[in-house]
């Protein structure tokens, strides 16, 4: 069976044509700047930027549902603990207290927490088109080469391009030995109990992660015999030139985080715009 | 300074850190440039400590005590890192899968270039003229879930060959490969000896299979020293091979039971060259008629029947297609194909972790379709290849008992099955033990003990022997024979030809998917046709009879095959 941590999507628009590092660097400062401000204007311009990219790669809502599910999820558990720790972060943080509902003495509604909390929410929607577009459009091989474009170590880039790699094979394990615990009598379908069923996930995990610890040894030997880490820098045989498209691409992401930073120095209202002032 | 020298070992003597004798005892040997040298051993004779010794690996990743001298290319290795090492000795390692770090064939070939910051155009020049080399041109652009194994180790090699060292060191080429897949890459090795230029070692323990092209030399090792350190004739014409557990070449065998004197002189070293005595064909025809006809299989009543199964995984096309076939108990077969023909997928089938599409499979006489995967467990029993797989306890006695707790027996009964078990399989002086002290043959006992105990009344093996050595081999096989006796039915899923011909009364041999056929080992390995269509790989026994002229060369190898498990049984 071929199973792959992402699926890269074939594609010949100017997005896939663009280098994996420029792809990285833009996720990035645009992923900069929606972490930095709290203005929801610049926020909303972010996300229709961002979602608006999704057709011009070609990427299609049935490709990334199945993520965005999860996203999803998570956003609600997060917008859910958030009003549960802090009802009050939104009027703290824009200074007024603008009082809708009244549920109990401790939990109110204000618009200051909703405009927070909308803003918070913001940040992750408008970014993740751009992340998504980074996976879905960089082949698997450029992925450390991109990272090692953006200023990382090129250990750290390559430790993640061997998790992309090795994913496969890791998962071919698990399902070795789950076929062997099932084989020897280990109920795992639905109709053991869960307490049981995540017991007995723990009798998967004991051999896999022995078995992942020798192909560990066995990764490192093999590339210390191929000279990996001999000199500080190394090149990569999958990085792609940059282009025209590539320039432009920085150029534009790269406006939207310095004038999203000069906003939040030189703007009155720093990093919080008040519309109910 | 001797120019011509590649490898120099010179009163070598390594001793790990972590154990309390030498691994390599006073080593003294000299590798020529371009020599192909070919070293054997038994596990654990230090063959493979004296591979990483070459390449590096020891003293950068294993820890030790060195004493005396190693040159590589007339230098002192004393001053060299690892990668001073790697520009002189490229390592084709065993495990492909794990050399295999790139995410397509050319960025895996690039890799060592990439780290030794090679230009980008340049790199994609020579990952081109490399992948030429080696016949992998044509799959550059692959991922490494795409390709076979025999692929990958193609790649691997073209990885290694692209940093132009001197010395190519190839560590079991052979030990992940099914034995079609095997002779091929002993070609390429070859291949790339003789057009490229290099120094060629190759450590591996089966032989035979090696000799499938010249060597140089071959250097035999045992508990750490050199035994021997001559050319294959005179080796295979010794009796060093079998008294140190390596096998020695089949038709060698069979030869030396009919009699025939095997000389130097007679070049037995390899098939092709071997000249046999004018009388040699008398002796054999004599010594056929002498035999007694062949043991008659078991004609026990049926046990299993798997009924025109079908079977594909979401999407693709079919895994298994049609197949049918039966067991009778007390049967002891072989399920053989190469990889990805489908036997393990049909095993999935048998033991219900996988259902089939279409067909249905009968286990004494009942259907097991409305069966869980624990009540077809508890009449069929499944080990894996690898122990370490199965292995989930720290304990034997916790190992063995977890198929009885998953059932829920109560534990004062568990304790006496566990015993009755661990007794069967020679290990009931380790109940206490923890698995980690046990060698990698008794961690597979204590896998088989943990179904065993179960009381199937057939157990199916995914190769049960790969990786081992000969007298390892002889061990678990005997092993499985004695519990074969013991009433229970097993079949053996494999690519090793020997196991099938020496273990077992019967194959059925599987190829894309389809059953192709059944029957006796000695008829399916002397049938040309099946063998190429099943992308097997004949042994050295057909290829005997049909240079002694002998016609009927199913009923010698049977006969061959009778004598030897006689005499295993004596």
């Amino acid at each position: 069976m071929k199973t792959k941590l992402f699926s890269y999507s074939v594609g010949n628009t100017v997005i896939h044509k663009m280098s994996g590092g420029t792809k990285f660097l833009c996720f990035v400062m645009t992923s900069l700047a929606a972490m930095l401000t709290y203005d929801i204007r610049v926020l909303l311009f972010i996300a229709v930027f961002s979602y608006s990219l999704l057709p011009v790669a070609k990427i299609t809502w049935k490709q990334i549902r199945g993520l965005m599910y999860y996203f999803f999820a998570f956003l609600w558990l997060n917008v859910v603990l958030t009003y549960l720790f802090s009802p009050e972060a939104g009027v703290e943080m824009f200074g007024t207290r603008t009082l809708l509902l009244t549920i109990t003495s401790r939990y109110t509604i204000t618009a200051e927490q909703l405009l927070y909390q909308f803003a918070k929410a913001m940040k992750y929607i408008a970014v993740i088109p751009m992340g998504m577009i980074f996976i879905f459009t960089t082949e698997s091989s450029e992925f450390a080469a991109s990272l090692s474009t953006a200023g990382i170590s090129y250990k750290i880039s390559y430790a993640v391009s061997l998790t992309l790699r090795y994913f496969p094979d890791v998962q071919r394990d698990y399902q070795t030995i789950s076929f062997a615990q099932q084989a020897r009598g280990l109920e795992m379908s639905k109709k053991a109990k869960l307490i049981d069923r995540f017991k007995y996930a723990a009798q998967i995990i004991f051999p896999l992660i022995i078995s992942s610890l020798t192909m560990i040894e066995k990764i490192t030997n093999a590339m210390d015999l191929r000279g990996f880490g001999k000199k500080k820098k190394r090149t990569w045989y999958s990085r792609r030139p940059m282009n025209a498209a590539d320039y432009g691409a920085i150029a534009v992401t790269g406006t939207i985080a310095a004038v999203t930073i000069l906003m939040m120095i030189f703007a009155p209202y720093g990093r919080f715009w008040n519309p109910m002032i | 300074m001797d120019e011509q020298i590649a490898v120099r070992f010179e009163h070598f003597t390594f001793q790990y850190y972590a154990q309390a004798e030498p691994t390599l005892h006073d080593i003294n040997l000299e590798i020529r440039k371009h020599e192909k040298v070919l070293i054997v051993g038994p596990s654990g004779s230090g063959k493979s400590t004296l591979a990483h010794c070459i390449n590096g690996l020891i003293p950068f990743a294993f820890k030790g005590k060195i004493e005396g001298k190693l040159e590589l290319d007339g230098q002192d290795t004393a001053g060299m890192n690892i990668f001073d090492r790697s520009i002189k000795v490229g390592t084709v390692l065993q495990d492909s899968d794990t050399q295999f770090v790139g995410l397509s064939v050319a960025e895996d070939i690039a890799f060592a270039m990439e780290n030794d910051c090679v230009p980008q155009e340049e790199m994609k020049r020579r990952v081109a003229e490399v992948g030429q080399i080696v016949g992998v041109d044509s799959i550059l652009g692959s991922e490494p879930s795409e390709i076979s194994g025999g692929q990958k180790q193609r790649t691997t090699l073209a990885g290694v060959l692209v940093n132009h060292a001197e010395i190519l060191l190839f560590d079991e080429p052979l030990a992940n490969l099914d034995p079609a897949t095997g002779k091929t890459a002993i070609e390429i090795i070859d291949t790339v000896h003789r057009t490229q230029n290099k120094t060629t070692i190759i450590i591996e323990h089966r032989l035979e299979d090696v000799l499938h092209r010249p060597v140089d030399r071959i250097i035999l090792m045992k508990e750490g020293r050199i035994l021997a350190d001559t050319d294959p004739h005179s080796l295979c014409a010794s009796s060093l091979l079998v008294a140190n557990g390596i096998r020695e070449p089949l038709y060698l065998s069979a030869l030396k039971r009919a009699g025939v004197k095997i000389t130097a002189d007679m070049q037995p070293g390899y098939m092709d060259t071997i000249r046999l005595p004018e009388d040699c064909v008398e002796q054999y025809r004599a010594w056929n008629e002498r035999q007694a006809a062949p043991e008659a299989a078991p004609e026990g009543e049926e046990l299993l029947r798997v009924e025109d199964v079908s079977f594909s995984y979401l999407g693709q096309k079919d895994n298994v297609s049609s197949v049918s076939f039966s067991l009778r108990k007390g049967e002891m077969i072989a399920l053989i194909g190469r990889n990805g023909a489908g036997k393990s997928t049909l095993s999935k089938l048998i033991c219900g972790i996988a259902r089939p599409d279409k067909g249905r499979i009968l286990c004494g006489g009942e259907d097991t379709a409305p069966m869980s995967i624990k009540e077809i467990a508890d009449r069929i029993g499944f080990v894996m290849q690898n122990p370490n797989q199965m292995i989930s306890k720290a304990m034997i006695y916790d190992e063995v008992a977890l198929g009885l707790r998953y059932r829920g027996v109560p534990e004062e009964d568990i304790r006496p099955r566990v015993e009755r078990a661990l007794k069967v399989c020679g290990l009931d002086e380790f109940i206490e033990w923890p698995i980690s002290a046990l060698s990698f043959g008794q961690k597979k006992r204590v896998t088989i003990a943990a179904i065993l105990v179960l009381e199937p009344s057939i157990m199916i093996l995914d190769e049960p022997t790969a990786g081992q050595d000969y007298k390892h081999y002889t061990e678990i096989m005997d092993f499985l024979e004695q519990i074969n006796r013991l009433g229970i039915t097993v079949i053996l899923v494999t690519h090793d030809m020997h196991l099938m011909q020496e273990y077992t009364s019967r194959a059925i041999v599987m190829n894309n998917s389809r059953l192709l056929a059944s029957g006796r080992p000695s008829d399916i390995l002397t049938n040309r046709e099946l063998i190429e269509s099943a992308n097997l790989k004949e042994t050295s026994l057909f290829t005997l009879c049909e240079k002694l002229g002998i016609q009927d060369a199913s009923r010698f190898i049977q006969n061959f095959i009778d004598f030897e498990r006689k005499e295993r049984r004596k």
